[in-house]
C-alpha cells in the first residue's frame, strides 16, 4: 500500500530570531511529553515536526528566550 | 550478559513511568534502602512527563484530620463507586493520605492554608469534605525531579517499555523496550518492577477528531495495561470507563474542584442547577449526559453570576495550572466567564482509576497477581485515586518492592521470548510501505466511539469487537518511517489491546452500574445478586482473553443509612416550582 504525505497546520510556533537551538539549546525538545519538537536540519532551530500536540505548554514555559508560542490546534479552535 | 548483541542492563528495582506515582516509588525505594539500584524509565522526560506536566490545582481526595476520618472517606468512595471497591486498599490510602500531604509540604509543595495556618479544606463531595486547593501547584514536577536527583535514582528518558519479562517460575524478571529517538532496543533485568504508566487515555476519540486532544496526557495510551495483560496479570472492572465532564472542544476539566467552592456550578441551557453535587462520579455523569441530550441541554459551566474578584481568582488558577492554554482557547472564541456561560461536553472514554475504578488489579500493598510486579497511579485498580492516591500508592509500591527484592535471587531471562519481542519491535521500520500508525489509531479509536461509548448496547458492542479484531489483523502491515513513528506504531498495538479489553469487559458484566460509566441500555438495572463482584480480565492458559469474577473483600466500614446517597443526584423541583 503506497503512502502519501498530507499537510497540517501545527499549533506550536518557534520564533527563529529568538531560538538558540543552533547554539546547543534543547530545552523545548527535552520537555515535550510527546517528543514532537525537533531541530530543523536546514535552519538549526527548533520546530514542530509532528502534529501530535497536547498544547500543554512546558515548551513555552521553559524556553529561556521566549521563542516558543503554543496555539490551540486548528481543529479545536 | 548480552542477548542478540544487546547488553542487558541490571537493576534491583525498575520503575516504569516517571509522572506522578513513578518518581515517588523510586524515591521511596531509595529512602528505604540506599544501597539498592533503582532505575526510573520514562517514555518522555521526567522533568515534564505525565498527567501533572504543568502542575495540579488541588487535591481532590485529601483526608485531613479535623475535617474527615479515614472511615468516612472509605464509606464515601464505596458509595460513590456503587459498592465495587477493595476497601482495604481504600483504607490504606485514607490512613496514609495526611502523612503524604505533610511530606509533600515539607518538600516545598504549596497547599492552600487558612488564616490560622490550617489546610483550607473545601466540600465538593456529596457527603464529606476532601478537597484541598493548591493554587500554586505548578511546581510539583520540579520538586519531584529534585528528590530523584538527591536520592540518586538512575533516570532513563525517552525509552518506552513494550513487554514485561518473567522468569520460568512466574516471577517478574524485567522488561524490554525501545528508545523513542534512535529505535535502539533496551533489555533490563530487574528483581522487582513497579509500573506507573498512567491512564489508557487514547482509547476513545475526542469529538474534535484531533487524536491528541485527549483529557489525559496522550503519552498515557495504555501501554501499562497492555503489558500487564500480556504478562498474565489480572485487570479489574475495565467496563467502569472514565468519562469526564469537560469544556466543549477543550480538554480541561470545568467545574467541580476549582470553581465549585467559589460558587460556580454546572447548569443547563436555562442557567439552572440540575445536579446536587459536582464531584465526579458515574451517577453524576449519567445526569449530565441526560441533560446534555435533553431539550434543556446542552450543559454549561456557569460563572457569570460571580463577583469580579472571584472570577479573577478562578482565572488565575485555571489559566496557570494543569491546563494553562485554556485562557487562549476562550480568547480565540471570544468567551469571557463574566459575560456568558461556557459550553461543556463529555470526554472520550478511557481507563483511569484516578477518576473511576478500572485498571490492573492491585491490593493494599500495590501488588498485582504477578509476583514482583507492582502498580500505582491511574493504571492501578484502586478507585478514585487522583494525584494524592498516585503519590500514596507510589510510596506503598516502593516499600513493597524493596521488601520483595530482599529474598529475591537473580531472575532468569527467557531468551526466546526476548528474540520474538525484538522482532515485533523491529518489524514496522523494516517495511517501506503499509499502514502508518496514525491511520490505524484513528480507525480503532473511531470504532471505540461508535460501538463502545455509553450508553452501551450489546449488539453494537459485539459488532465493535469484531471490527476491532479486524484492525488487529492489519498489524503486520504497520509501517514506520522513523523512530518516532515506531513509538506510535508500538503505542497503537497497546491501544488495540485496550480496545479489545474494553469491549470484552463491557460485554461480560450484564447489568448497569456506575451511572454512565457502564450504562447498558438492554440491562438497565443494577443486579447485586449476580454482579456484586469485581470483574476480572486476564490471559488464560491458552493465551485467550478471558473474564471472571473476584469476590469483594469484607467491608471494613459498613455503609449504613447513606448507602444510596449517590443515587440521588438530580435536583428535585419544588412542588410549587
Amino acid at each position: 500500500m503506497p503512502i502519501a504525505n498530507h499537510h497540517s497546520s501545527v499549533p506550536v510556533i518557534v520564533d527563529e530570531d529568538k531560538c538558540i537551538a543552533d547554539k546547543g539549546c534543547t530545552v523545548c525538545i527535552d520537555v515535550c511529553p510527546l517528543d514532537v519538537l525537533w531541530i530543523n536540519e536546514d535552519t538549526g532551530k527548533a520546530h514542530m515536526k509532528y502534529d501530535e500536540c497536547w498544547y500543554c505548554m512546558p515548551c513555552e514555559a521553559d524556553c529561556p528566550t521566549d521563542a516558543v508560542t503554543v496555539n490551540i490546534p486548528y481543529l479545536l479552535r | 550478559m548480552q542477548i542478540n548483541d544487546i547488553p542487558v542492563i541490571e537493576t534491583d528495582v525498575l520503575v516504569i513511568g516517571g509522572g506522578t506515582a513513578g518518581p515517588m516509588a523510586a524515591v521511596t525505594a531509595k529512602e528505604q534502602d540506599p544501597s539498592l539500584n533503582v532505575m526510573l524509565l520514562e517514555k518522555a522526560n521526567v522533568k515534564r512527563s505525565g498527567a501533572i506536566s504543568m502542575g495540579m490545582d488541588g487535591l481532590n481526595n485529601a483526608v485531613v484530620p479535623g475535617h474527615a476520618t479515614p472511615e468516612q472517606y472509605v464509606k464515601e468512595i464505596t458509595i460513590a463507586n456503587d459498592g465495587i471497591v477493595h476497601q482495604p486498599a481504600l483504607m490504606a490510602y485514607a490512613t496514609r493520605s495526611f502523612p503524604m500531604i505533610e511530606k509533600l509540604d515539607s518538600w516545598g509543595v504549596h497547599f492552600q492554608k487558612d488564616e490560622t495556618g490550617d489546610y483550607d479544606m473545601k466540600k465538593v463531595h456529596h457527603l464529606g469534605t476532601y478537597v484541598l486547593p493548591m493554587p500554586e501547584g505548578h511546581n510539583v514536577k520540579k520538586i519531584l525531579y529534585r528528590r530523584l536527583r538527591r536520592n540518586r535514582v538512575q533516570i532513563e528518558n525517552r525509552f518506552t517499555a513494550t513487554r514485561l519479562l518473567k522468569d520460568p517460575d512466574g516471577k517478574i524478571a524485567g522488561m524490554i523496550g525501545v528508545n523513542t529517538r534512535t529505535a535502539e532496543p533496551i533489555i533490563i533485568r530487574a528483581k522487582a518492577v513497579i509500573m506507573a504508566t498512567g491512564a489508557a487515555g487514547r482509547l476513545g476519540l475526542p469529538t474534535s477528531g484531533y487524536l491528541f486532544g485527549t483529557y489525559e496526557n496522550p503519552a498515557n495510551n495504555g501501554d501499562g495495561h497492555a503489558m500487564a495483560y500480556h504478562a498474565g496479570a489480572d485487570l479489574a472492572n475495565l467496563e467502569c470507563f472514565q468519562v469526564n465532564p469537560l469544556l466543549k472542544d477543550y480538554n480541561g476539566p470545568a467545574c467541580a474542584y476549582v470553581t465549585g467552592p467559589l460558587g460556580g456550578f454546572t447548569a443547563n441551557a436555562f442557567g439552572e442547577r440540575f445536579i446536587e453535587c459536582d464531584y465526579w462520579s458515574g451517577q453524576m455523569m449519567l445526569e449530565f449526559f441526560k441533560e446534555l441530550e435533553s431539550g434543556t441541554g446542552p450543559v454549561f459551566l456557569k460563572l457569570d453570576h460571580l463577583a469580579e474578584e472571584t472570577i479573577q481568582e478562578i482565572e488565575t488558577v485555571l489559566h496557570t495550572n494543569e491546563r494553562p492554554t485554556r485562557g487562549r482557547f476562550h480568547e480565540g472564541r471570544d468567551v469571557n466567564y463574566r459575560q456568558r456561560m461556557v459550553e461543556m461536553h463529555i470526554s472520550e472514554v478511557g481507563f483511569c482509576s484516578g477518576h473511576s475504578a478500572s485498571g490492573v488489579w492491585t491490593d493494599e500493598t500495590g501488588a498485582t497477581t504477578v509476583p514482583g510486579l507492582y502498580c500505582a497511579g491511574d493504571m492501578a485498580s484502586v478507585a478514585h485515586n487522583y494525584m494524592l492516591g498516585a503519590f500514596v500508592y507510589g510510596q506503598i509500591c516502593g516499600e513493597s518492592a524493596v521488601e520483595f527484592v530482599k529474598s529475591r535471587s537473580e531472575p532468569k531471562l527467557d531468551e526466546d521470548f526476548i528474540t520474538r519481542e525484538l522482532e515485533r519491535i523491529q518489524a514496522p521500520m523494516k517495511r517501506v510501505d503499509g499502514i502508518p500508525p496514525e491511520q490505524m489509531e484513528y480507525k480503532v479509536r473511531r470504532l471505540v466511539n461508535d460501538y463502545l461509548q455509553p450508553p452501551k448496547v450489546t449488539k453494537k458492542m459485539e459488532i465493535g469487537l469484531e471490527r476491532i479484531l479486524a484492525v488487529r489483523e492489519d498489524v503486520p502491515n504497520l509501517c514506520a518511517r522513523d523512530p518516532h513513528e515506531l513509538l506510535r506504531a508500538m503505542e497503537v498495538q497497546s491501544i488495540i489491546d485496550c480496545a479489545e479489553m474494553a469491549a470484552r469487559a463491557s460485554l461480560y458484566r450484564t447489568e448497569s452500574r456506575w451511572g454512565l460509566y457502564h450504562y447498558r441500555v438492554d440491562f438497565p438495572d443494577q443486579d447485586d445478586s449476580e454482579w456484586f463482584y469485581h470483574s476480572r480480565l486476564f490471559k488464560d492458559d491458552s493465551g485467550q482473553m478471558a473474564s471472571g469474577k473476584r469476590p469483594i473483600a469484607d467491608y471494613l466500614v459498613p455503609l449504613g443509612e447513606e448507602k444510596d446517597a449517590y443515587r440521588k443526584m438530580r435536583v428535585q423541583k419544588a412542588a410549587n416550582g
